[in-house]
């Protein structure tokens, strides 16, 4: 452990030295945080926080001068786009301005447009030569009157290469039960969810106020999505489930405390126009590797799902809430890393009275645009603590992801409004 | 004299504790209240804890807290009704919403729901009358 320690201490010494500050010039890449900014990081690899206490800080983007748009779940004097400029060029940003009267979590950039989702609607933006924002007070309305219900509001984004802009529509419910979180009641027949949520809808990235009539459902029963992007090596939209919640809660009978801890699995699928992932009906275990018949719908535990379902790409331990999904294509970070994903699990809170998981960004190596089945945990440390009991417990929690024009990775934390910069500077 | 000292340091926080119980009885009916909280705590763990935590925290923009909230130790009947009928509609507590609906449990005894709604007043830094079981049939038969 000392070992370790003590080589990475001389290595950010040498690091700080040979990154010295000198007036006016462009520093890159910065310096790190002497602590890695409180991350547990592997050898190599180094931590500093670009920004803090900005609000409740979701998705982000980062442009190509290296300055970062974050959309705030809810505005903070009454913006709810944050621009930040690192104007001495020392990696933290050093001018904060804003936009954007919404509170939301979707946030997008692709060829000059920044696009940004309250939750119940998805703006663009026109960006000029520098990618700032000259039509702050007049974005361009693209989608409108999505359904928006108390739970899984919020909207994700992501645009393909061919003009089409995807948007998450959450399911407003846990298990479409007949009453929603009740023990033992039934799920609705023919979850009448599904008709406007619970799925993945394709729009037109440059037509106006499009609504449902203008979109189409792309893929069904899945509910509720945060963390998604486009792999741009097979060309296909991959997106990160949130499982549902309280099998032993709801049904003690067929399912332990333990159990319900770890079930069901966090699910990345690999998503194709008509696909359905089975949201009410089935859930799955990544124990047995199987869907499995959910609870609400006649499941006894065992009872394997209709094959109409598709399977998930990777699955990961239950209730971990994974927030931010991004596919790796820069060059800083070691070979293993390009094309992977990595995916920002928020931490859970459907585990009690088993202590909480999560709270940290996970790595999964990718071959030829799929997975390799394999992951492992990338960054640690956001909570402060490794004992969650209570998810109050934790100061920061991973949730939106994205890189820079360097390849470094960017973390945003939605409890104190940090974000992070993670860079390789091993060789 | 220091033998003296010794047996008051000792004695007197026992005096106070005595006092203090005397003062807890004459308030609510006593070993009951012990007991009531006991068993609430059951009926916590089992239908609560989930999304309310153990710590009563609540879960950030999900689930509300349920220590020193004006919800929780405010009026027993709006408190009651919350058990009975459930909740779907926004509530603010200090400038934070909360998004998931809360059940509706008329499944839990009457008993059952004055244990828990006592114990809840009385734990996570609350501290508050308890709930009895006729306060819970009231509300019932009003809710028929």
């Amino acid at each position: 452990m000392i070992i370790p320690l003590l080589t990475a201490g001389i290595f950010c010494s040498l690091y700080a030295f040979k990154n010295n500050p000198s007036a006016g010039r462009q520093i890159h890449p910065p310096t790190t945080d002497p602590d890695n900014a409180g991350l547990k990081l592997p050898s190599g690899f180094g931590a500093l926080v670009v920004a803090d206490s900005i609000g409740k800080a979701r998705h982000l983007v980062v442009t190509k001068e290296g300055n970062l748009y974050v959309k705030l779940a809810k505005p903070v004097k009454e913006k709810g786009i944050i621009y930040l400029k690192d104007k001495n060029g020392d990696g933290r940003m050093d001018e904060q301005s804003g936009f954007g009267n919404y509170g939301g979590t979707g946030l997008y950039l692709k060829d000059g447009v920044l696009y940004a989702s309250s939750n119940d609607e998805v703006f663009s933006y026109q960006l000029d030569e520098k990618n700032e924002v000259s039509n702050q007070n007049n974005p361009s309305k693209l989608i409108t009157k999505l359904k928006k219900g108390r739970q899984h509001d919020t909207k994700s984004i992501v645009l393909d290469n061919s003009g089409n802009i995807y948007v998450n529509i959450g399911a407003y419910s846990n298990s479409c039960q007949e009453k929603d979180r009740t023990p033992g009641s039934p799920g609705m027949k023919g979850c009448p969810i599904l008709d406007s949520a619970g799925g993945i809808w394709q729009f037109k990235a440059n037509k106006l106020n499009q609504s449902y009539g203008d979109g189409i459902r792309y893929a069904t029963g899945i509910r509720n999505v945060v963390g998604l992007d486009w792999n741009q090596q097979n060309n296909t939209l991959f997106v990160m489930q949130h499982g549902r919640d309280q099998l032993n809660g709801l049904w003690p009978d067929l399912y332990d405390e333990k159990k319900s801890a770890l079930l069901p699995a966090e699910c990345l699928y690999m998503l194709k126009k008509g696909d359905n992932a089975g949201w009410p009906y089935i859930y799955y275990d990544q124990y047995q590797k199987k869907n499995i018949q959910a609870p609400e719908y006649g499941g006894d535990g065992k009872k394997e799902g209709s094959k109409e379902y598709i399977n998930p790409a990777l699955a990961f331990p239950g209730h971990l809430a994974p927030n931010g999904l991004l596919f790796y294509t820069g060059n800083q970070f070691p070979e293993k890393y390009r094309n992977g994903a990595f995916i920002a699990f928020h931490g859970s809170w459907n585990r009690t009275p088993e202590k909480q998981e999560g709270f940290y960004v996970v790595f999964a190596p990718f071959k030829d645009g799929q997975p390799t089945g394999e992951w492992e945990i990338f960054a640690d440390g956001f909570a402060g603590t490794d004992n969650v009991m209570s998810p109050r417990d934790a100061k920061h929690r991973p949730c939106g992801l994205a890189q820079g024009p360097d390849g470094s990775l960017y973390v945003t934390d939605d409890v104190k409004g940090t974000v992070y910069r993670i860079l390789y500077n091993g060789k | 004299m220091k033998k003296l000292l010794l047996t008051a340091l000792l004695v007197l926080p026992l005096a106070f504790f005595a006092q203090a119980q005397k003062t807890n009885k004459a308030i609510s009916s006593p070993a009951a209240a012990r007991d009531q909280i006991l068993e609430g705590k059951k009926v916590y763990s089992k239908f609560c804890a989930s999304c309310h935590q153990l710590d009563g925290g609540g879960v950030p923009n999900l689930n509300p807290p349920l220590s020193k909230t004006t919800y929780v130790l405010g009026d027993k009947s709006r408190l009651i009704k919350i058990i009975l009928n459930g909740s779907n509609e926004s509530l603010e507590i200090d400038g934070e919403t909360y998004s998931n609906p809360m059940p509706q449990l008329d499944i839990l005894k009457d008993q059952e729901i004055a244990d828990v709604l006592t114990y809840i007043r009385n734990s996570f830094g609350n501290k508050a009358t308890a709930v009895t079981s006729p306060e819970v049939k009231a509300q019932r038969s009003k809710k028929k």
